[in-house]
């Protein structure tokens, strides 16, 4: 009896000392990347970090230390991936949930979930070879190097997410909703878009933001395709340099110890902040989507 | 229970042995730095650990900047840089207790390229200095036609992109440049684009025997705008000096190197090395750092920076 009461709560501290690693590894991240990040800030002034947009600290002249520009190439990026992201995952999300038959459910799920397993190395590849040069062509420009190439591809890379966690959203939806709107004379068009949607609406919401976060921390494929240019972007046909790659592209090269270095983690304090924030919102929002009954 | 007893202990003894079994003592060195002298890096190790195998070479790349970070933190042998060290590289390198010297492996054109269809064939220094300052911003005012230049250069971490800002734009890049992860993708990206201007290694767009890459142009560059404009495609323009853009390549240690690190620099700069970086694309070490090269790896006190 004894050693059975011992066992349980070893067992007990053992998985509760697993759940707790990872917490300590999240702060203690977010911890390293804080207190290096503070350290910039005294050679910088907190309004030139934010609120100039002139990104070069190896200048030949004056470094300079603004976010505003890739900022800017961030959000840029990761709104257009999600205007054509959003349309496309909860569109398939429905139709997988709803409409396509459990045969055909069976062989796209899977197919759409390895869309996740290929490297982003390689959509930045194809990016450069492939959806670069073919939007050049379409849109008359010199290059196809641009926030546009990067919002596609960035698309493509959360697709998987956005249909994987909005398709159970719909499908947890309860049966009765759906019989009681048949019931009442509706079509299949009316059930899914005046219920079933709106039942599972926080969840795709969920989805959608889960997607984002994503976009906004994928580093390599931007770095690769969109043309790195360090000024303020005028829209989606312009080159961009988003904070990821800012700190891909110059981390490996940066002393230690100076003011460079520390202005890196800044920027990785901040865009961990940003994708948090994100992800708290996501998290918030799914644990409501189960309708009561 | 026993039977997995013995599978671990022999697993284990298999183990240490095959650790133990190799007891000749191998020198591990490691070359880390350019990305444009990392093909030859490669080239002359190879070549090298093939007549020593007491000796085990590995070469990196990821930029000039990357291989000098590595050098001053004690993580590699050789620093390879397409660029000298900047002074607050040295401050922080004697800081850490390093003392960087330098030879000189071989020479570097860079190259500047445009697509096939671009209508100018030659630039003098100042043109290119002024289209990469962002100051002339269309072919019209080159003699070409009326396009906007759409401008490529690499990372920050390139030495290329620090010896061309340094040496030939004379101050900050225009902030419409886009820096390219690699010299293989200014490459690509200018076989796309009608209107783009890049500048990369002469020994990338040549193979062995001396012919140009298919899919770009080559522009011949003159130091002014009254003397003849040189192509770096052909050898003689830059063995006699007549191509402007030239410049060293670094292998830095810390400190004099000795033993099987002196021994594999030697090999670098003797007659065979040379030919070597000959055939890789670049040109042997001229008259002025064989100087530098023979304080370097003999006797006298070398000097760390060379500005």
């Amino acid at each position: 009896m004894q050693k059975r009461h011992f066992i349980d709560r070893a067992i007990k501290w053992l998985f509760f000392g697993a759940a707790a690693t990872s917490v300590l590894v999240l702060l203690g991240i977010f911890g390293m990347l804080l207190f290096n990040g503070v350290k910039a800030f005294a050679h910088i002034s907190l309004a030139e970090f934010f609120f100039t947009s002139n990104w070069n600290p190896s200048a030949y002249g004056e470094p300079s230390y603004g976010i505003l520009a890739m900022l800017a190439s961030t959000f840029l990026v990761t709104l257009g991936a999600m205007l054509l992201a959003v349309p496309l995952g909860v569109g398939a999300a429905t139709y997988l949930a709803q409409v396509a038959t459990e045969k055909t459910r069976l062989i796209l799920k899977p197919v759409i979930e390895l869309l996740a397993a290929i490297p982003s190395v390689v959509v930045g590849f194809i990016g450069i070879v492939m959806v670069g040069p073919f939007i050049a062509r379409v849109f008359g420009l010199s290059n196809g190097l641009t926030a546009l190439n990067g919002a596609i591809l960035l698309a493509v890379m959360s697709l998987p997410t956005i249909i994987t966690v909005a398709e159970d959203a719909i499908r947890s939806v309860p049966n009765s909703f759906k019989e009681a709107s048949y019931s009442l004379g509706a079509n299949q068009w009316t059930t899914l878009i005046k219920v079933v949607l709106p039942a599972a609406y926080s969840g795709i919401i969920a989805a959608i933001i889960l997607g984002m976060g994503r976009a906004i921390g994928e580093t390599m494929t931007v770095l690769m395709a969109t043309g790195n240019a360090l000024a303020m972007p005028r829209g989606f046909f312009d080159p961009v340099r988003t904070m990821t790659a800012t700190i891909a592209i110059e981390l490996g090269e940066v002393p230690y110890g100076t003011t460079h270095y520390y202005s890196l983690f800044a920027v990785g304090a901040l865009l961990f902040l940003i994708s948090l924030v994100v992800n708290l919102l996501a998290e918030n929002l799914a644990g409501r989507y189960r309708y009561k009954l | 229970m026993s039977k997995y007893i013995h599978t671990i202990l022999i697993g284990g003894a298999i183990f240490a042995f095959s650790c133990n079994s190799n007891h000749r003592h191998v020198e591990n060195l490691m070359i880390k730095g350019s990305d444009t002298e990392v093909n030859l890096a490669l080239t002359l190790a190879e070549t090298y650990m093939a007549t020593d195998p007491n000796i085990s070479i590995a070469v990196t790349g990821g930029g000039s900047g990357a291989g000098i970070a590595a050098l001053i933190n004690g993580k590699t042998s050789i620093a390879n840089a397409s660029r000298p060290m900047k002074a607050e590289e040295i401050a922080l390198a004697h800081i850490q207790g390093v003392n960087p010297v330098a030879t000189v492996l071989g020479m570097d054109a860079i190259a500047i390229v445009v697509h096939p269809q671009c209508s100018v064939q030659n630039l003098s220094l100042q043109q290119l200095g002024a289209i990469y300052r962002g100051d002339v911003q269309n072919w019209k005012e080159l003699g070409g036609t009326d396009e906007g230049i759409s401008l490529y250069g690499r990372q920050s971490n390139s030495g290329t992109y620090v010896y061309f800002r340094d040496s030939i734009v004379h101050a900050e890049y225009s902030n419409q440049v886009k820096q390219m992860n690699g010299t293989a993708q200014i490459v690509e990206a200018i076989k796309n684009d009608i209107h783009g201007i890049g500048y990369v290694g002469v020994g990338y767009i040549l193979d062995k025997n001396g012919a140009q890459s298919k899919g770009v142009k080559v522009l011949a560059i003159s130091r002014n705008a009254k003397s003849t404009p040189y192509l770096p495609s052909e050898l003689k323009n830059i063995d006699s000096g007549f191509y402007p853009i030239v410049r060293p390549l670094f292998q830095y240690t810390n400190g004099k190197p000795t033993g099987q690190l002196q021994r594999y620099l030697q090999f670098c700069l003797s007659p065979e090395g040379q030919a070597l970086v000959k055939q890789n694309g670049y040109f042997p070490v001229s008259e002025i750092y064989w100087q530098q090269n023979k304080q370097a790896l003999n006797l006298a006190y070398a000097k760390a920076t060379l500005h």
